[in-house]
């Protein structure tokens, strides 16, 4: 107990003030405002009426559908995608240093920029990819003009842009398998996709933990890639739950836009929690 | 005779020997030439498979970004005819009454600002919740720690910040920018002060250190390696950051790098060349971070994620 003196509560105060002042208490508030209809000056009761129209809009459930979408499948591909290259990238390899840089770079680019650049490179007639499946006698798609399509070509950027993070984590986890399983995996005459299957996955368990939540969580709260790229459009067929929220503040609905908020944080809630509580558990049995 | 003949025997039977020896020799060269062969083409492949997934669509950026007007409205990745590369980024600059080295200013300001609070108030913070023991600073930990999965309440940070009227000025966007940024820095302090024994501690306070005294001037210092990774890694994150300024730092004057990017696409939606050479300029920042601390940058974005 005197030593715990040494750790005066002090020094939490400066980064505890600015975390609960400008964090924790606005996410309190989001509760509370989320029932009104609201200027930010005065307030105005009105009950469960936001989330209703929230879930009776089709333009805003359209929102919470293609989160959903969104979240699990860029979730999906960068655990698939991001440990695939990983083991060619643990692989003997020369080039591997130059390759994992190149992997990762897109992470340190601003989103804003690679979603110009993908707008111009997804055009259906002039963008470089429909150019390119030409060559070969494919007909692309309209990546980005076509509503059933639009949500699937956003998770394919993001996936580009964000599978170098998932792909340096578990390299991470695969280096830090001992490589007597392997060799005694060997001995025993196994071949290398059963290596695979029973060593290196349930061995980086603890990074594919990681990259499922990380992934979860920056999926549901996915806002600047959408902008940059379709504005939530055609029409509200790419709209994710995030765009909703800037656009509803934009239009001057706080309360409405403000009852998004609680909802995208009641989804992170159902959603991360249990995943990572069950993820967790699978953990210790191993 | 006889011992002659053996002598020969002998000989031709070393002779087969080495013959053989030599044979097994070449065959595993040949094989192991060809092993290299099927190696190289393996690796080859495989950097080609992946700049072609990776760098083109960078190359694209840069040709285009070279580019004339004209030339850049086709779109395509064909090698620039004629450069153009330092008109294009004179009139990025000029455009708007030089908006982007305002932009430029202003990213700066944030991005420092909020890196220097960061650095003071994450690391106490992180070392008062890793050594002290209770259950009180254990539920504490874990509301800094929630913050890396809440989503920020946005127009009720809006009414905070109006409270106080802090709504558009520089010190409201740099103690949000802060106040999001926290989880994550405390993560990566505590990781690191778990590894500093804490007889160093015991040892300050027989001296009759204080906990202040204790933090800053012996405990600060020995955190350098993880302040560079604190400060790398959010000063990528801030400077490229687009959501938070647009909502909390709107306005002309206010503009940020990213914003300019985003203001420009509305006033010349064709011009290309002009948009691309603006996307260059503001990449290169977070590039040439990239190029001297890229080992930083990986060891710190993989241990802050194993360890949470």
């Amino acid at each position: 107990m005197k030593i715990n003196k040494m750790y005066s509560y002090g020094l939490l105060i400066p980064a505890g003030l600015i975390y609960a002042l400008l964090f924790l208490y606005p996410t309190v508030m989001s509760f509370f405002f989320s029932f009104t209809r609201w200027n930010l000056t005065d307030w105005e009761w009105i009950g469960l009426a936001n989330f209703k129209m929230f879930f009776e809009e089709s333009s805003l459930l359209i929102g919470f559908k293609n989160t959903f979408i969104f979240a699990f499948l860029t979730t999906g591909l960068k655990v698939v995608i991001g440990l695939l290259f990983a083991v060619i990238l643990t692989s003997q390899l020369k080039t591997k240093r130059f390759i994992r840089s190149v992997v990762f770079f897109p992470t340190l680019v601003s989103t804003i920029a690679v979603g110009i650049a993908f707008t111009v490179l997804m055009h259906p007639s002039q963008g470089l990819l429909n150019q390119t499946l030409g060559l070969f006698g494919i007909n692309g798609p309209n990546w980005l003009g076509d509503p059933a399509l639009a949500i699937y070509s956003l998770a394919i950027v993001d996936v580009w842009k964000g599978v170098g993070i998932a792909t340096i984590i578990f390299i991470a986890g695969i280096m830090s398998i001992p490589k007597d399983y392997y060799e005694a995996h060997e001995v025993d005459g196994g071949n290398k996709l059963n290596a695979f299957w029973h060593i290196t996955v349930p061995l980086s368990r603890p990074a594919i933990n990681a990259v499922i939540i990380l992934a979860l969580i920056g999926g549901l709260r996915t806002f600047d890639l959408v902008w940059a790229m379709t504005g939530g459009g055609p029409g509200f067929s790419s709209d994710l739950i995030a765009s909703i929220i800037y656009k509803q503040y934009q239009a001057g609905f706080y309360g409405l836009s403000t009852a998004g908020n609680v909802i995208l944080f009641l989804m992170v809630a159902l959603i991360v929690f249990p995943i990572f509580k069950f993820l967790n558990r699978k953990e210790v049995d191993i | 005779m006889s011992t002659q003949y053996t002598e020969m025997e002998k000989e031709n039977q070393q002779r087969e020997i080495a013959q053989k020896e030599k044979q097994q020799k070449t065959k595993a060269k040949k094989e192991k030439r060809k092993k290299n062969t099927i190696q190289i083409i393996f690796e080859s492949s495989i950097v080609v498979i992946f700049s072609l997934i990776f760098l083109v669509p960078f190359y694209f950026i840069i040709v285009n970004a070279m580019k004339t007007r004209q030339a850049a409205a086709e779109r395509s990745i064909s090698w620039p005819s004629e450069f153009n590369i330092i008109e294009n980024l004179k009139a990025v600059v000029a455009a708007q009454d030089n908006m982007i080295l305002l932009a430029f200013f202003n990213s700066t300001v944030i991005t420092v600002s909020s890196i220097l609070i960061l650095l003071v108030v994450c690391s106490m913070a992180a070392f008062a919740l890793h050594r002290r023991k209770g259950k009180a600073i254990t539920v504490l930990g874990t509301i800094f720690v929630a913050g890396l999965m809440i989503p920020p309440a946005v127009v009720p940070t809006i009414w905070v910040l109006e409270q106080f009227n802090l709504f558009k000025t520089f010190p409201g966007i740099i103690l949000v920018m802060v106040a999001i940024s926290i989880p994550f820095s405390i993560l990566l302090y505590t990781g690191f002060i778990a590894t500093i024994p804490k007889e160093i501690d015991e040892a300050a306070a027989i001296d009759g250190c204080g906990s202040f005294r204790l933090f800053f001037s012996i405990i600060f210092p020995m955190l350098k390696p993880i302040h560079a990774t604190v400060i790398i890694l959010n000063a990528v994150t801030i400077f490229n950051d687009f959501v938070h300024p647009l909502y909390f730092f709107p306005g002309a004057q206010n503009a940020t790098v990213q914003l300019t990017l985003y203001n420009f696409m509305s006033v010349y939606s064709t011009d290309w060349n002009l948009l691309f050479a603006n996307v260059l300029l503001i990449t290169i920042p977070p590039f040439i971070l990239f190029l001297i601390f890229s080992e930083k940058i990986v060891s710190g974005m993989t241990a802050g994620s194993i360890k949470g």
